[in-house]
């Protein structure tokens, strides 16, 4: 949804040397040690100072922040600290698989539409098609159907991402089919798939990574959002999602509930983008460009 | 100009073509049989048959779609299996808040975005630019439900100048209604905010750093006219396209942030329609929303012609 608006617009003809590497831009930094540090906590989430995510105390109903319960307990007494954790991992799961799935899937479609005529006409106009519908609506609608679980939830995701991958490869396809080296790889007789494999692809990874990222903070939203309004994944997970639906109703009385787990989305949301700007300000050659200047 | 017109229009048909195949095929693509789905897990076999002949899912598929579209373009968007009452009807019924919400925090968007990113252009570099910045950043990364809670809890529990849920109505008067949509409209457009505010400096930016610009200073024009006459009308054509593109980002907001804050709108019904397995009333709204997304693009694209003279056609 989010990715929406963050498309990248390439144009691999430009590409120069001398700009910042991306290993060394600030944001590119703080972003991917934030996301290393999620990923970590999701792998490690059973010893994390964590109990059973499921585990019910009734005696400790509610309880605040702080002691025993850092992050306090919800209306069972379960503990808000290890649900929130374990949490962490539904969210960068599904935000790492409907990234992989879009942008294959955008990858393959723009690829073949760059290159073949009348499948262009044809898919651009599905594209446009599946741009119309409000992304998050298409997923509610799927998903209700589908049945709630992590594989529709990954693919209602997705599906609405496609579109502006496949138009950004299709873009760089179309730049770089104009390019002498491409004309000679043509000449010397060069095959289709070798064609895009040896010299679109490497072309495409660039603004590839950066779309990637904004997918992947926008699903992360997404699935949160839909565990929250009860459309998503089943609510005996803790999901970030789930654990702030559940908080809803409390929300008077017991703020930690929702307050923690939206803590830990925007701040997950939050690293994924700034890594996807700095990516984009190092790798866009425009751009870096202009910072240069 | 007529004939500009007439083809952006004609051209919306076939994508809104598409939309449709996709609204109609979203029920025959989900696994297993539609009408078991529909009945939901409790539902007896005659519940299940009853379903099936009340949508024609015993009939061919070509002659459902065809039949399908005929009702929809007679306006007919079918009947609610739960309420039985008109899937149009219950739109409507749910419109004035949903549209309310999304106009106000249009509004408040544009009011506070077009500044915001023509300052930090206009000081670019400064502390000013870094700080309209990193709020863009930030603002774009708070999910609205997060940040709605965060506003409740802060001016409406703790400061007590806004009620914490609900909706009032434009016919119980606009002090009422505009004091319960504040906080929504607040909530909704941060991510909005971001979002122009970064398009409007870039925008600027760019404007700012062209030659009429430059000529416009050194005949000495006051700094202010430069940014507005100059600078900012030259930048209108792209903020107005991110705003309408910005569209099914709103709509997709407007669902979440009426369940934050219980308002009555599209978005409840929307929630309740998926919990009660509504499919009729799910897929009216879906086409209906989407139908909005393409009438704006459409209104933006004409609009960009008044904002850009360049463009003629």
């Amino acid at each position: 949804m989010i990715s929406a608006f963050k498309t990248v617009a390439w144009d691999p003809a430009g590409r120069r040397a001398g700009a910042m590497r991306p290993g060394r831009h600030p944001g590119v930094l703080c972003g991917a040690a934030i996301v290393a540090a999620l990923a970590a906590a999701a792998v490690f989430a059973p010893w994390l100072w964590t109990g059973d995510p499921a585990a019910l105390d009734p005696a400790a109903r509610l309880a605040r922040p702080g002691g025993a319960h850092w992050f306090g307990t919800d209306m069972y007494g379960r503990d808000l600290w290890t649900r929130t954790i374990h949490g962490a991992r539904i969210s960068l799961i599904v935000g790492a698989c409907v990234t992989a799935l879009a942008v294959a899937a955008g990858l393959a479609i723009g690829l073949v539409a760059g290159y073949v005529r009348w499948i262009d006409a044809i898919a651009m106009r599905i594209m446009d098609g599946v741009m119309a519908i409000p992304g998050i609506l298409l997923a509610i609608a799927t998903i209700a159907l589908a049945g709630a679980n992590l594989a529709t939830v990954v693919a209602a995701i997705a599906v609405p991402e496609v579109p502006r991958v496949a138009r950004l490869v299709r873009g760089v396809v179309l730049s770089i089919r104009e390019e002498p080296y491409v004309e000679a790889a043509v000449a010397m007789g060069a095959r289709l798939p070798k064609l895009l494999l040896r010299h679109v692809l490497p072309n495409a990874v660039a603004p590839l990574a950066v779309q990637g990222t904004y997918v992947c903070a926008s699903a992360i939203v997404t699935e949160a959002l839909l565990s929250f309004l009860g459309a998503g994944i089943p609510p005996e997970r803790p999901t970030w999602g789930n654990i702030m639906a559940e908080g809803r109703a409390l929300f008077q009385v017991a703020p930690w509930i929702v307050f923690f787990p939206g803590l830990f989305l925007a701040l997950a949301v939050l690293a994924i983008n700034i890594l996807g700007d700095g990516l984009r300000d190092t790798l866009d050659p425009r751009i870096a460009r202009r910072l240069r200047a | 100009m007529f004939a500009f017109v007439l083809r952006r229009v004609l051209a919306t048909i076939p994508v809104m073509g598409i939309v449709a195949v996709f609204v109609f095929l979203l029920l025959h693509l989900s696994p297993g049989d539609p009408a078991t789905v529909i009945a939901g897990d409790y539902a007896s076999p005659e519940d299940i048959e009853r379903i099936r002949a009340r949508l024609g899912l015993d009939r061919p598929l070509h002659v459902q779609f065809a039949s399908w579209i005929g009702r929809i373009a007679q306006g007919d968007l079918g009947t609610s299996i739960f309420s039985n009452l008109p899937v149009s009807r219950l739109i409507a019924q749910r419109l004035e808040p949903t549209l309310s919400l999304a106009l106000l925090t249009l509004a408040f968007t544009v009011a506070v975005a077009v500044p915001l990113g023509t300052v930090a252009a206009w000081r670019a570099g400064t502390w000013i630019d870094r700080a309209v910045m990193a709020f863009a950043v930030v603002g774009f990364s708070v999910p609205v439900f997060v940040l709605g809670y965060i506003l409740i809890q802060v001016f409406a529990i703790g400061a007590g100048w806004f009620p914490v849920q609900g909706y009032a109505p434009l016919s119980e008067g606009v002090g009422p209604f505009l004091h319960r949509l504040i906080l929504p409209a607040l909530a909704l457009s941060a991510v909005y905010i971001a979002l122009i505010a970064r398009i409007a400096r870039a925008s600027v930016l760019e404007a700012l750093a062209e030659d009429h610009v430059r000529t416009a200073r050194a005949k000495g024009l006051p700094e202010r006219l430069v940014l507005l006459r100059h600078a900012l009308a030259n930048a209108a054509a792209p903020i107005v396209t991110v705003i309408g593109i910005g569209f099914s980002l709103l709509i997709g907001g407007v669902v979440v942030t009426e369940s934050v804050f219980n308002i009555p709108g599209l978005g409840r019904l929307t929630v309740d329609a998926v919990l009660r397995r509504d499919y009729p009333v799910i897929q009216g709204i879906v086409l209906v929303f989407s139908a909005a997304c393409v009438a704006v693009n459409l209104l933006v694209d004409l609009l960009y012609t008044a904002f850009d003279p360049r463009i003629r056609y």
